[in-house]
């Protein structure tokens, strides 16, 4: 009897401590839920405004993401020989980016549903796939995944992967590219040179 | 991205596609520094001529169909050629010893030909009856044939040598190809290829600014979500 009460109770601690952060099913519903909610009602976001747009994901999806974690990803065996400012530099870079990228598909949005898959998850998993569907009248679902990691600041999403395709490793050959023409510092300039046309092209 | 265009399997194509092919076994491997993109010289030649007749042709008509038409009409449009699709597409889930969704999209066919009022309403899927994504390419690497080098052909798009022969074979067993009289059979085809480049406006943006090289990006897009699809979705992870 005392066994069975000293289970529950410690059940009952470890369930507690694991409400403490917010599993990452969750969180990707809440951030997702939220971000469409807002997409829904504002007409200036379904016109196409990218800046206000990238406000949105600036304040509700980025403190979300790991882009250190993703731009490591991105260059490969290539990460460890570049020196931390140089890796600094590329994950500021590879973020604007991104996040113009990831924005610009969010204004695309009209009638989409996003459906959440159960997920699979051991307790003491630190690293887990949240899978969800996005279904669209006339359309195949697309499949839509994130990756995330479980940091002491919570859990963070260091992929994002569309019908299969990881908007990551999606970058590794062109990434390679550059930095076998250019190195690192050529890589960085590239992706500079690319956030400041995209910018440019946006103000017109 | 890449399902570029179904569509227009006209014979024709056929020949010329596997003409090229010869062609290109017989001219032997480019020298290039990437083990995934064998004839990256043929390819990126076709990928501008592709850009050339997209720009001018292909994403014009598409712009206006997807202005013009209203959202059920599209919507229709989607899920009658979806429909249509349905029979190939549980032929290889049979094919691939997959025999219960080989059951559901037959299932599919038959209620949405019926109750879905030949095809134009996905009644299937509101019961439940999942709609899958299954092709000749698909099946034949679950029989364990090779991938055999990437490939970008005009107007059809990425395809490495696996799925152009798999695409060859589709078009033979693609219903509308029987349809008569043969200018129906045109319209047919004319229409499904600019609902599939409709449907694909949305990512054009995406890639256009996503993209340091156009031409890479769309390869290992196309390259990755083949594997997720030969996988249904679950490809074991790549460890690096």
């Amino acid at each position: 009897m005392m066994k069975k009460l000293i289970a529950l109770f410690f059940a009952g601690f470890v369930a507690s401590a694991a409400c403490a952060q917010e599993a990452p099913d969750v969180l990707v519903q809440r951030v997702t839920d939220d971000v469409l909610e807002i997409i829904r009602k504002d007409r200036d976001i379904q016109n196409g405004d990218t800046h206000k747009v990238i406000d949105l994901v600036d304040k509700k999806v980025l403190p979300h993401f790991n882009f250190t974690h993703m731009t490591a990803l991105a260059l490969g065996k290539d990460w460890r020989k570049a020196t931390p400012q140089q890796q600094q530099q590329l994950t500021a870079e590879f973020k604007t980016l991104l996040v113009r990228t990831y924005a610009n598909a969010l204004t695309g949005y009209k009638n989409q549903r996003v459906v959440y898959k159960p997920l699979k998850m051991a307790p003491a998993d630190t690293d887990v796939l949240v899978r969800t569907e996005v279904l669209q009248p006339g359309s195949k679902p697309v499949q839509l995944d994130y990756s995330l990691e479980k940091l002491e600041s919570g859990w963070k999403v260091y992929d994002v992967v569309v019908a299969g395709i990881s908007l990551v490793t999606n970058y590794r050959d062109q990434f390679a590219q550059e930095v076998r023409n250019g190195g690192v510092d050529g890589l960085i300039a590239s992706v500079a040179a690319k956030n400041k046309s995209l910018e440019a092209k946006s103000k017109k | 991205m890449t399902d570029y265009l179904c569509a227009s399997g006209l014979r024709r194509a056929h020949r010329l596609v596997l003409g090229a092919l010869v062609a290109l076994a017989c001219s032997g491997a480019w020298a290039d520094e990437n083990p995934k993109d064998p004839y990256e010289g043929f390819n990126r030649s076709m990928f501008a001529v592709n850009e050339v007749i997209d720009k001018y042709a292909a994403k014009p008509v598409a712009q206006v169909y997807d202005n013009v038409a209203p959202l059920p009409v599209k919507a229709s449009a989607g899920n009658f050629f979806g429909n249509v699709g349905d029979l190939w597409v549980g032929v290889n889930s049979a094919l691939q010893g997959k025999f219960g969704d080989a059951g559901i999209d037959l299932g599919r066919l038959l209620v949405n030909s019926t109750v879905g009022i030949f095809g134009l309403f996905d009644v299937a899927s509101e019961l439940g009856l999942e709609r899958h994504d299954e092709d000749f390419g698909q099946t034949l690497a679950v029989w364990g044939v090779d991938g055999g080098g990437y490939l970008f052909w005009p107007v059809i798009g990425p395809r490495n040598v696996r799925d152009t022969v798999g695409f060859a074979v589709g078009t033979y067993a693609d219903p509308v190809m029987f349809v008569r009289p043969v200018s129906v059979r045109n319209s047919m085809a004319a229409l499904r290829f600019v609902d599939v480049r409709a449907s694909l406006l949305p990512s054009d943006k995406v890639v256009e600014e996503a993209a340091l090289d156009k031409y890479a990006y769309i390869r290992d897009a196309y390259l990755q979500r083949r594997r997720n699809q030969i996988f249904d979705g679950r490809p074991p992870r790549l460890d690096d």
